[in-house]
C-alpha cells in the first residue's frame, strides 16, 4: 500500500521537486545553527545594508545581519507555526465535524451553526483583533519567543471550518455502511467507533487538506507579520523581516524585501505542489 | 424561493449577534484602548483621566458598554472614533469608495484574465498553453500578494524610470536612481502628492500597481476553477449532440460548454468576493491607498473600537449575504436545485 503511493506519488514531477525545495529548506533551517558562520541576532556597524556577495549570498539588513542566517532561523519559526497551527486547526476540525457527521440530529445542528459563525468571521480582520487580544494574555506559553504560540492559537482557531465540513460529509456517508452497523451491534461505545472505526477511513481528505492548511497557516502568519500584528521582533520570521523591508526598498535596497517573500513563496508552492500530488496518489481510483 | 430568502436572512440576524459579542468582547479585553493615549499625556491628573473614562462610557462594565453600542447600531449611530472623534459612519463613508473602486478593477481585471485563460487551457488540455498556464496559476496562488506588491514597488517605482519624465526629457536611467529621473509608476496614494483635483490620467497611473497587485489574488485561482469546470463538461453528452446536430465549436463552446460550466464558477466568485477585503486590506497598507482597510489597519493600531468594530460587522453582513446570494444564485441558474420542498 505505502509502495504504491510512492509509486503514484513519484509520478508527479512537480510534487517531487516540491518535496526536494521543503526538504532543502527544512535542512536549512535546522541545521543554520551549526552551519552558518553568523549570529542571527548580533549586528555589525560595518556591514549594514550590504547587497548579495559571496560572504552574504542574500546582503545584510539595516543593522548588518546576515540576511540569509536570519531567514533560516525565521524558516525554523514559520514552519514550526504553519504545521502547530494546522495540526491544532485540523485536530478541531476533525473532532467537530466527525460529532456533527455521526450524531446528526441536533448535535450536527448545533456543531454546524458554530461552523457557520466561524465562516462568517472575516479571516484576516479577526486575525488581526485577536492578535490585539493576545498582547493583554499573560501566560508564557503563548508569550515565548515574540508570540509564536499565541499566533499558533489564533491561526489555528480560525482554520478548521474547511475540515470540519469535509470530515463531516464523509462521516455522514459512511456512517450507512455495514461495518459501522457491525461495531454498534457489538455493543461497541460511539466515541470508539468514531475514532477507531470511522476516522481511518476519512484519512485521504483529511491529509491533502493538512497538507494545503500549511501553506495557508505559512501565508496567514506571514501576512499578521508582516502587517506587525503576528510575531514580534528581534525573533525573525518571514513576515516580519518583509515587515522591517519596506522602507528599505523605496530606497533601493531590495534584496531585504525580496528573499523572505522567495522563502515563503518556494515553501507554499513546494506544498501546494506536494498536495497535489498526495491528492492524485492517494486518489483510490487511480491506484492500479 | 422568497420564503427561503426570508428564512435564511433571518436566520442571519442571531448569527450577526454573536458575532458582535465575540468581536466586542475581544476588543474590549485587547490592551492599549482609548485610554492608553489619555494616560501618557502628563497635563492630565488622575481626575481628568477618570472623567474622560467616564465621558466615554469605559467606567462601565464590558456587557453594559455592549447593549449600549448595539442600542444605538440598531437605530444607526454607529458612535465615534476614538481618534479623530468623528462619527464612524463619516470615517467609513469616506473611505468604502476609495476601496470599492480598487476592488472592483481588480476584479473585473482578475476575471478578464482567468477566464479567457481557463476555457482554453480546458479546450487544449495538455497542450504547452496549458502546461504554462497551470503553472503560472498555481504560482499564481502560491505568491504571496503582500511581497507581490513589494517587488511591484520595486520594479515599477524604484528600479524603473519614466523614459519622458518631464525633467530629462527622453531617457532610460538603466535602473540606477538619479535625483531628477520621475519613477514610470507612483508607488502609493490616489494622486500626486499636494495634487487635490488628479486628472483621470493620474488617477489611472495610481491605480495600475494596487490593481495589479489586488488582481493577482484571485487570478490563479480563479482559472484553476475556470479550467476544472469546462474540463468537467466538455466530455459530456451533450456536447456531443450539439456537435452531432452540425452546431459550430464557437458556439458549442460558448452556449452549451461555457454556460454550464460558469454556473458553479459564480457560485464560488459570490463566496469568495469579500475575501477581496481581506486582499485590500494589504493593497492599501503597501500603497497608502486611502480606504477601509488601511483605515482598519490604522484602528488597530490605536485599538479604535468603534471602527474597529463597524469595519468587523460591515464585512460580516457581506460575507452572509454573499453565502446566501450564491446558494441563489445557484438555484436560479440550476433548475435543479429547488429549497421551496425542504
Amino acid at each position: 500500500m505505502r509502495g504504491m503511493i510512492w509509486r503514484q506519488f513519484r509520478r508527479h514531477r512537480m510534487a517531487l521537486v516540491g518535496l526536494l525545495v521543503l526538504a532543502g529548506l527544512v535542512l536549512g533551517s535546522v541545521s543554520v545553527s551549526v552551519v552558518s558562520p553568523y549570529d542571527p541576532e548580533k549586528s555589525s556597524m560595518r556591514e549594514r545594508r550590504e547587497p548579495p556577495s559571496l560572504t552574504h549570498p542574500m546582503g545584510t539588513d539595516t543593522l548588518g545581519r546576515d540576511m540569509m542566517t536570519r531567514l533560516f532561523y525565521g524558516g525554523r519559526i514559520s514552519l514550526t507555526i504553519g504545521l502547530l497551527a494546522t495540526l491544532l486547526g485540523v485536530t478541531i476540525g476533525t473532532v467537530i465535524g466527525a460529532l456533527a457527521g455521526y450524531y446528526g440530529g441536533t448535535t450536527d445542528n448545533l456543531l454546524m451553526r458554530l461552523t457557520d459563525l466561524f465562516i462568517s468571521l472575516p479571516r484576516i480582520f479577526m486575525l488581526i483583533i485577536m492578535s490585539l487580544l493576545l498582547r493583554s494574555v499573560e501566560v508564557p506559553i503563548l508569550q515565548a519567543y515574540g508570540g509564536v504560540g499565541g499566533i499558533v492559537l489564533i491561526l489555528g482557531l480560525l482554520s478548521w471550518t474547511g475540515v470540519a465540513r469535509l470530515v463531516r460529509g464523509q462521516f455522514l456517508s459512511l456512517k450507512e455502511k455495514e461495518f459501522v452497523e457491525a461495531a454498534q451491534t457489538l455493543g461497541i461505545r460511539n466515541m470508539r467507533i468514531v475514532f477507531r472505526h470511522v476516522l481511518p477511513n476519512t484519512a485521504t481528505p483529511i491529509i491533502v487538506a493538512a497538507t494545503l492548511l500549511v501553506a495557508g497557516s505559512i501565508i496567514s502568519e506571514s501576512g499578521l507579520s508582516f502587517l506587525g500584528f503576528g510575531v514580534q521582533p528581534p525573533t525573525p520570521t518571514w513576515g516580519n523581516m518583509l515587515n522591517a523591508a519596506q522602507d528599505e526598498m523605496r530606497k533601493g535596497n531590495w534584496w531585504m524585501a525580496f528573499f523572505p517573500g522567495l522563502m515563503i513563496f518556494l515553501t507554499v508552492i513546494s506544498i501546494n505542489y506536494i498536495g497535489d500530488g498526495l491528492r492524485d496518489a492517494l486518489d483510490p481510483r487511480k491506484m492500479r | 424561493m422568497t420564503g427561503y430568502i426570508v428564512r435564511r436572512l433571518l436566520q442571519a440576524i442571531p448569527l450577526l449577534i454573536v458575532i458582535s459579542i465575540i468581536v466586542f468582547g475581544m476588543i474590549s479585553l485587547a490592551p492599549g484602548g482609548p485610554m492608553s493615549a489619555f494616560e501618557e499625556n502628563p497635563n492630565l491628573s488622575p481626575e481628568d483621566l477618570a472623567r474622560l473614562e467616564e465621558q466615554l462610557g469605559l467606567d462601565q462594565p464590558v456587557h453594559e458598554r455592549y447593549l449600549r453600542w448595539a442600542g444605538r447600531i440598531v437605530v444607526g449611530d454607529w458612535g465615534y472614533s476614538n481618534a479623530s472623534r468623528r462619527p464612524v459612519l463619516t470615517e467609513i463613508g469616506e473611505r468604502l469608495p476609495n476601496t470599492l473602486q480598487l476592488m472592483a478593477t481588480a476584479f473585473v481585471v482578475t476575471l478578464l484574465i482567468a477566464i479567457p485563460i481557463g476555457i482554453l487551457s480546458a479546450l487544449r488540455q495538455y497542450s504547452i498553453f496549458d502546461h504554462v498556464a497551470t503553472f503560472l496559476a498555481f504560482v499564481g496562488q502560491a505568491i504571496p500578494i503582500f511581497w507581490f506588491g513589494l517587488i511591484l514597488i520595486i520594479v515599477f517605482n524604484v528600479w524603473l524610470n519614466n523614459p519622458v519624465s518631464p525633467s530629462t526629457g527622453f531617457a532610460f536611467s538603466n535602473f540606477t536612481n538619479c535625483a531628477d529621473c520621475a519613477p514610470l509608476l507612483p508607488g502609493g496614494g490616489m494622486a500626486p502628492f499636494g495634487v487635490d483635483n488628479p486628472t483621470f490620467w493620474q488617477r489611472l497611473q495610481h491605480m495600475i500597481l494596487p490593481v495589479t497587485m489586488l488582481a493577482l489574488f484571485g487570478a490563479g485561482t480563479y482559472t484553476r476553477y475556470m479550467r476544472g469546470q469546462m474540463l468537467e463538461v466538455i466530455h459530456l453528452d451533450y456536447m456531443r449532440t450539439a456537435r452531432a446536430k452540425g452546431l459550430s465549436e464557437g458556439r458549442v463552446v460558448t452556449r452549451h460548454a461555457l454556460k454550464n460550466a460558469m454556473t458553479p464558477i459564480i457560485t464560488i466568485i459570490a463566496l469568495e468576493l469579500p475575501g477581496l477585503f481581506g486582499g485590500a486590506l494589504f493593497t492599501e497598507t503597501i500603497f497608502s491607498w486611502p480606504g477601509m482597510g488601511r483605515l482598519f489597519y490604522r484602528s488597530a493600531q490605536r485599538v479604535d473600537y468603534p471602527l474597529l468594530m463597524g469595519i468587523v460587522m460591515i464585512n460580516a453582513v457581506l460575507i452572509i449575504l454573499f453565502n446566501l446570494l450564491a446558494d441563489v444564485a445557484y438555484a436560479y441558474m440550476d433548475p435543479r436545485v429547488r429549497f421551496d420542498r425542504r
